[in-house]
């Protein structure tokens, strides 16, 4: 590995957003440079992705983006930036069918593709991949199409830390190499953020381990805005107990949706009608209410062993069960999970951030030559996300972010950031030159303490005090990190990684807390349980910048006005 | 919560220039456990320094968390821990890198 690089075009994180760049940005013309902290594709949450893809193709039913639109703009309360959603909705037919073209092979039934219902959608809409694999044929798909475009080149196993900002413009960024605990420098023309979400953030996610939040840490550090930060979107029935391998964890909401099922408490008594909404077997169940009713039974020492609530579909036939989901059952047998015998342990999970780096139509940040695309960009579904746009917007985000980063690299001339980057790169070679801790706790252990303070702090309920009290801790928790040892030089170094990880961890959990403390009211995914219920006062963003003017680098907190479109889209 | 079984596991440690060294950790564990839940509780709790490549952690997505367990290829992730005595070591066929962690990577990505 060269520790020096340069490119037209960086593309930071491989996930759905990062490759449909590349192979935009490469077909545009100019050099694209492709990394990913873990491997090409599959390390983030496309991957994961097993349910499905909303575009409206109109292939099940008439349908038109402008009810897409309409369905994303409802969902998100009030917050939604439609010019974001809007192109969201009306380049997603075009992306599902150069995805089609491509060969992912959605699924169809007769001669036209399937499309499925999703909650929140006025129709038929939702396009997948059989069985349950969706996110595996998006990435085999997107990897292929990388593949054959000589000048994208990629790499594995390179965490960006930190962009290279010279005169208020992203002119590349520095990182490790992981094999061999190299720091590498990068000079770009145009950088795109495709990094993913935050989830991992949370004690109970349904992440992988590199969903840490790094991009907007690294934006934020950049001089980039962030915008509704507080949004994030836990999904109430998540697979918590017993251990299940190779399923997506949100997996029993279209059990729920096909079979009804019951929700237990501890005691095995049904608990929801205590909390307003009775289920008599069937998915009635709101997701605030259900996760509303299984943290307070939880509380009141009535949860189930692993501290959830059991979800239980014992009183439905071996045959009923199979008709519905087939070679599923099988592979819950292969987890020694039989549903005829025995209830299963659903909690709250961290599933999807609403929030991110703030884009205007081109998906440039505020920052000279610095892009974002995928679940890394905030604002497009406002205070809550309807099923199937997170795909949806890696596709359209992603080939929309590559082709900008192209266009506005054809006008830019290569940087040499060979002294810029040295402040960047100490950052770095500080952290790995400390193999023993000063005391404290290691970086890889601070993870965890940091996930059950969001947890339980910072999760789908929140208060006033507890949010006090989470920011307090995170500061605690960032006093100690320039003591944290990060066992010296050596191949594979995931302490130290850890403790980079950290370092961004600790500064987008600040964000998340500090505009959740300041948004006295209850919208979508953000509920304070002292401030219950909307107030049309909070119909605006939240927007946050790192404050440089400070020592020690704050961050200040402002409001602005929801971006809409200038008049009803309307039917078609 | 109830943890009712103990392993022990023996894993195979340091990188390319150095004698194999095998180091024994105890776990204990539920059912349904995974050879990945216990690596990851060594690296939380233990030995931070252990090298082991994952990803996804339960959606056996990623496919990084390949290594020989009780000498057969498998994924950490989806290998159910068993009480005993568990054999834990990187891919004999491919370029060690440090611990378990070996060159599986496809050349034209680094
Ligand atoms: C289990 C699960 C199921 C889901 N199911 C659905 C679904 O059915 N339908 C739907 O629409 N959405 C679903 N979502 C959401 C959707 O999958 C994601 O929002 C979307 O895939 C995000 O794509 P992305 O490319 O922006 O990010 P990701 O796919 O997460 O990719 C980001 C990449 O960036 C890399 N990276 C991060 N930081 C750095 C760094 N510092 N340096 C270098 N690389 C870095 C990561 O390793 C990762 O590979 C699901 C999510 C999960 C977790
Ligand atoms: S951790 Fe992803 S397949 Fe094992």
């Amino acid at each position: 590995m060269a520790r020096y690089l340069e490119t037209d075009v960086l593309i930071i994180g491989a996930g759905g957003a990062g490759m449909y760049a590349a192979i935009a940005a490469a077909t545009a013309g100019g050099e694209v440079l492709l990394l990913d902290k873990s491997v090409i594709g599959r390390s983030g949450a496309t991957i994961m992705a097993q349910m499905t893809v909303a575009a409206a193709i109109g292939e099940e039913e008439p349908d038109d983006w402008r009810f897409h639109l309409n369905d994303t703009i409802a969902a998100g309360r009030g917050l939604v930036d439609e010019p974001l959603a809007r192109i969201l909705c009306q380049s997603a037919p075009e992306r599902i069918w150069q995805m089609e073209e491509w060969g992912i092979g959605w699924a169809r039934s007769g001669n036209h593709i399937t499309q499925a219902h999703a909650p929140g959608h006025d129709r038929n809409r939702c396009v997948y991949v059989d069985f349950l694999s969706t996110g595996p044929a998006t990435s085999r798909t997107l990897r292929n199409q990388c593949r054959r475009h000589d000048n994208i080149r990629r790499i594995s196993d390179l965490t960006i830390t930190d962009l290279v900002v010279r005169n208020g413009r992203a002119d590349g960024a520095v990182g490790l190499y992981l094999e061999t605990g190299e720091p590498v420098t990068i000079a770009a023309k145009t950088t795109i953020i495709a990094t993913g979400g935050l989830t991992s953030l949370y004690q109970r996610n349904s992440a992988s381990a590199n969903m840490g939040g790094d991009g907007f840490a690294l934006g934020l550090r950049a001089g980039a805005a962030l915008i509704d930060m507080e949004f994030v979107q836990f999904f109430p029935i998540g697979h918590l107990a017993p251990r299940l391998i190779g399923m997506d964890p949100i997996m029993w909401d279209p059990f729920r949706y096909k079979l009804g099922g019951r929700l237990l408490n501890g005691e095995m008594e049904e608990f929801t009608q205590n909390y307003g909404t009775a289920e008599d077997g069937k998915y009635v169940i709101t997701r605030d209410t259900a996760t509303y009713a299984i943290y307070r039974e939880v509380e009141a020492g009535r949860g189930s062993p692993h501290g959830g609530a059991w979800l239980s579909f014992e009183h439905i036939s071996e045959a009923d069960l199979r008709a519905a989901f087939g070679p599923v059952i099988d592979r819950l047998a292969d987890n020694g999970i039989d549903l005829t015998k025995m209830p299963i342990e659903v909690s709250p999970i961290a599933h999807y951030h609403m929030g991110g780096l703030r884009v205007d139509q081109t998906m440039a940040t505020d920052v000279a030559n610095l892009f974002a695309a995928g679940e890394a960009v905030g604002g497009a579904n406002g205070a809550n996300r309807l099923s199937g746009n997170a795909i949806t917007e890696a596709f359209v985000f992603g080939e929309l972010a590559g082709r900008s980063a192209a266009e506005a690299a054809a006008n830019t001339s290569l940087p040499d950031v060979r002294d810029a980057a040295g402040p960047y790169l100490a950052v770095i070679e500080e952290a790995g030159g400390r193999p023993e801790p000063d005391g404290g706790t290691s970086p890889t252990a601070a993870i965890a303490d940091l996930q059950s303070i969001l947890q339980r702090d910072v999760g789908p309920f929140r208060t006033g005090d507890g949010l006090t009290g989470a920011l307090a801790a995170i500061a605690e928790l960032a006093a100690e990190l320039p003591l944290m040892a990060t066992g010296g030089a050596m191949a594979f170094n995931q302490q130290l990684a850890d403790w980079l990880a950290l370092r961004n961890m600790l500064e987008v959990a600040r964000t998340i807390a500090t505009a959740a403390l300041a948004r006295t009211e209850s919208r979508g995914a953000h509920q304070r349980e002292d401030h219950p219920g909307l107030d049309e006062a909070w119909t605006c963003n939240q927007i946050i910048r790192r404050d440089n003017s400070e020592s020690g680098g704050g961050i200040t907190l402002s409001r602005a006005a929801v971006r809409r479109l200038p008049g009803p889209e309307g039917a078609p | 919560m109830n943890k009712p079984h103990l392993v022990h596991l023996k894993i195979r440690r340091g990188g390319p220039d150095q004698p194999a060294r095998y180091e024994e950790f105890p776990f204990e564990f539920e059912d349904g456990q995974s050879v990945l839940d216990a690596l990851r509780w060594i690296r939380g709790n233990r030995d931070a320094s252990l090298a082991v490549r994952f990803s996804c952690i339960n959606a056996n997505a990623c496919k990084e968390c390949v290594m020989r367990i009780d000498g057969r290829t498998g994924y950490a992730c989806t290998t159910p821990l068993h009480p005993g005595d568990m054999l834990i070591e990187p891919l004999p066929n491919k370029r060690l890198i440090r611990d378990l962690v070996t060159d599986t990577l496809p050349p034209d990505e680094r």
